[in-house]
């Protein structure tokens, strides 16, 4: 499946994927209402990790040994059997953040003013996920990762499967 | 009488049951396939009883599945029939009713069922457990009188019933047996965060009593009034929860070469001592990655887990339990909490603990040769899983066991090559061979 890889000897921990991440997910779309409008404010689905000069931004990796589905108390966290995307059914969810101990990457965010848990879900309402689109270093890629794109990461992940 | 036949009889409609019958149909989706249970319904969110009963949430609203699960996925469910017996030489098992299932491969996911303390004068109206859809039924009507409880157990399901009930505007009373609540699972500096937030939500905590008796309703003799403690101290109230905690179910397999401790105890593929009898869940003892045995950890992801592994071996498809652990994210009262493994080292065993307390943000490791072997995670709690996860996996964290504590953890303060394996979500004990 595609799937968000990150190029860490690119990202600069701009912060640009996790705006344009908190935009897409805003009700208006528009950056400056998604920030001064709509409060609480969406939180961001993607998350830079920085330590000194490394930086990368992270986001769900839709595992295929997906420990939130099978932590979730009450059945919101799903993985699509044809597509391997996961994703979470906010009307089921509880904000109980099982599914957030549950995530190794801690790629599961608790949104605590509204109790729920966001992740991402590759913004199937535009054509390339928002943090990809935006990033303006390409250190964000939409990729199958079995087709090697020439960058260190993908080709990585590519050859240990 | 009766006779049905299965290839695979599942007992138990909760996370176990439905793991199993979700993992079983990916591996065999022609096998016929039956889930029994004895309660009346739908496969449902058990922890999420505390909101039905708050009225916050309808019955359809904690259904664990969609309502059309056992259709879909080709399961014949044969719900409000309870197994009173299991013949292992027959391979079948019989039901109050009489009808008789026989079965080529059987999983035991029949969960625990309430501990209940002895009492002086127990019996009365007014008494609840809180582990099921209708221990939560029978108390709604009942509350519509109460203006005080009294909730006996300050561990998980004690504070969630709690919870519902100060929503619900009753005035509780939390007598919990040990120093502190939450005592199973977290360590004192947690407990008294959590005490002070049950106060601050109007909540009495009594710590360190037991209910020695129970008292009638002067108006009514047959009602509950109040208790009386171990200290002789009197508190009035006309419900009484109870909420101890749960003992396996382990009745099936008494009196069969099934091999039970307190749970019934399996291997790592979630077999029994029959090979094709297999049990998870809170029925059951499975490995435990912290301890390196197999113990209770009656917790629903585990059981979710334990039923998944359990499925694809009933199945012919090879898996293996991964091991699970006492593992929690309570958010009761606001205050949101993770915990895993042990809370407290273990005095001199080569054991260290580091922690940071500053309010009501707490982060606490503690590491056994250099390995997490638990943690607790208060208010800040969106990198429990990065820590969870490296102790999943046992991985040796001495190299940078420093940074778990530190504000800026995240995925970045772990070495290269485990931080990519991380990226590219290979796993270090995959249970089902991978999927799509």
């Amino acid at each position: 499946m595609k799937r968000v890889y990150s190029k860490e000897e690119v990202c600069i921990a701009c912060g640009l994927c996790q705006v344009h991440c908190l935009v897409a997910h805003s009700e208006s779309k528009d950056i400056i209402k998604a920030y001064k409008k709509e409060t609480p404010r969406q939180p961001s689905r993607i998350k830079v990790q920085q330590k000194g000069s490394l930086s990368f931004p992270l986001s769900c990796r839709h595992c295929e040994e997906p420990w939130c589905v099978y932590s979730c108390l009450t059945g919101a966290l799903q993985k699509d059997p044809e597509s391997g995307i996961v994703t979470v059914d906010a009307e089921k969810c509880v904000g109980c953040f099982t599914c957030v101990v549950a995530c190794p990457c801690s790629a599961i965010i608790p949104d605590f003013h509204r109790k729920k848990a966001v992740k991402c879900d590759l913004c199937p309402h535009l054509e390339t996920p928002a943090c990809v689109a935006n990033c303006p270093n390409q250190a964000l890629i939409f990729t199958d990762g079995a087709t090697p794109v020439g960058t260190k990461v993908v080709a990585e992940t590519a050859a240990g499967r | 009488m009766a006779r049905k036949h299965f290839r695979y009889l599942i007992i138990g409609n909760s996370a176990g049951g439905i793991g199993a019958a979700e993992a079983i149909r990916e591996a065999d989706k022609e096998g016929s396939l039956a889930i029994l249970s004895d309660e009346p319904y739908h496969t449902y969110s058990r922890p999420l009883i505390s909101e039905y009963l708050a009225g916050e949430r309808t019955l359809e609203g904690i259904y664990f599945r969609p309502a059309d699960f056992y259709e879909q996925k080709n399961v014949q469910p044969i719900l409000g029939k309870k197994a009173v017996a299991l013949d292992l030489a027959g391979r079948l098992v019989r039901l109050e009713s009489g009808e008789e299932l026989t079965w080529e491969r059987l999983l035991l996911a029949c969960g625990g069922k309430p501990i209940v303390p002895p009492m002086k004068g127990d019996g009365l109206e007014g008494r609840f457990n809180f582990i099921t859809l209708d221990d939560a039924r029978k108390l709604r009507p009942a509350l519509k009188k109460a203006k005080e409880a009294v909730v006996i157990g300050g561990g998980l399901i004690g504070i969630s019933l709690t919870e519902a009930l100060v929503k619900l505007r009753i005035k509780v009373t939390i007598v919990e047996k040990m120093g502190r609540v939450l005592g199973a699972i977290v360590d004192a500096n947690v407990s008294r965060l959590e005490e002070a937030r049950l106060k601050k939500a109007g909540v009495k905590v009594v710590t360190g009593h037991t209910v020695q008796e129970v008292v009638a309703s002067a108006d009514r003799p047959e009602a509950v009034g109040g208790v009386v403690l171990d200290n002789g101290q009197k508190i009035t109230c006309q419900i009484l929860g109870v909420a101890v905690g749960v003992s396996p179910r382990g009745e099936l397999v008494e009196g069969t070469d099934i091999k039970k401790g307190r749970g019934i105890v399996v291997d790592r593929h979630m077999a029994t001592s029959h090979p094709d009898v297999f049990a998870c869940g809170d029925a059951a003892e499975a490995y435990d990655f912290v301890y390196g045995v197999a113990r209770l950890t009656p917790i629903w992801p585990n059981a979710y887990i334990g039923g998944r592994v359990a499925g694809f071996n009933m199945a012919g498809k090879k898996a293996v339990y991964p091991g699970g652990t006492a593992m929690n994210s309570l958010g009761y009262f606001g205050l949101p909490i993770a915990s895993a493994g042990l809370f407290d080292p273990p005095e001199g065993n080569g054991y260290e603990a580091l922690s940071h307390l500053e309010g009501e943000i707490y982060r606490k490791v503690i590491l056994k040769d250099g390995r997490i072997a638990g943690m607790a995670m208060v208010s800040d709690i969106g990198r429990a899983g990065i820590i969870f996860g490296l102790m999943r996996e046992g991985v040796d964290v001495s190299s940078f066991k420093e940074a778990l504590l530190s504000d800026e953890f995240s995925l970045a303060s772990l070495p290269e090559d485990l931080r990519k394996r991380r990226l590219s979500q290979e796993l270090a004990s995959p249970i089902s061979g991978g999927g799509k």
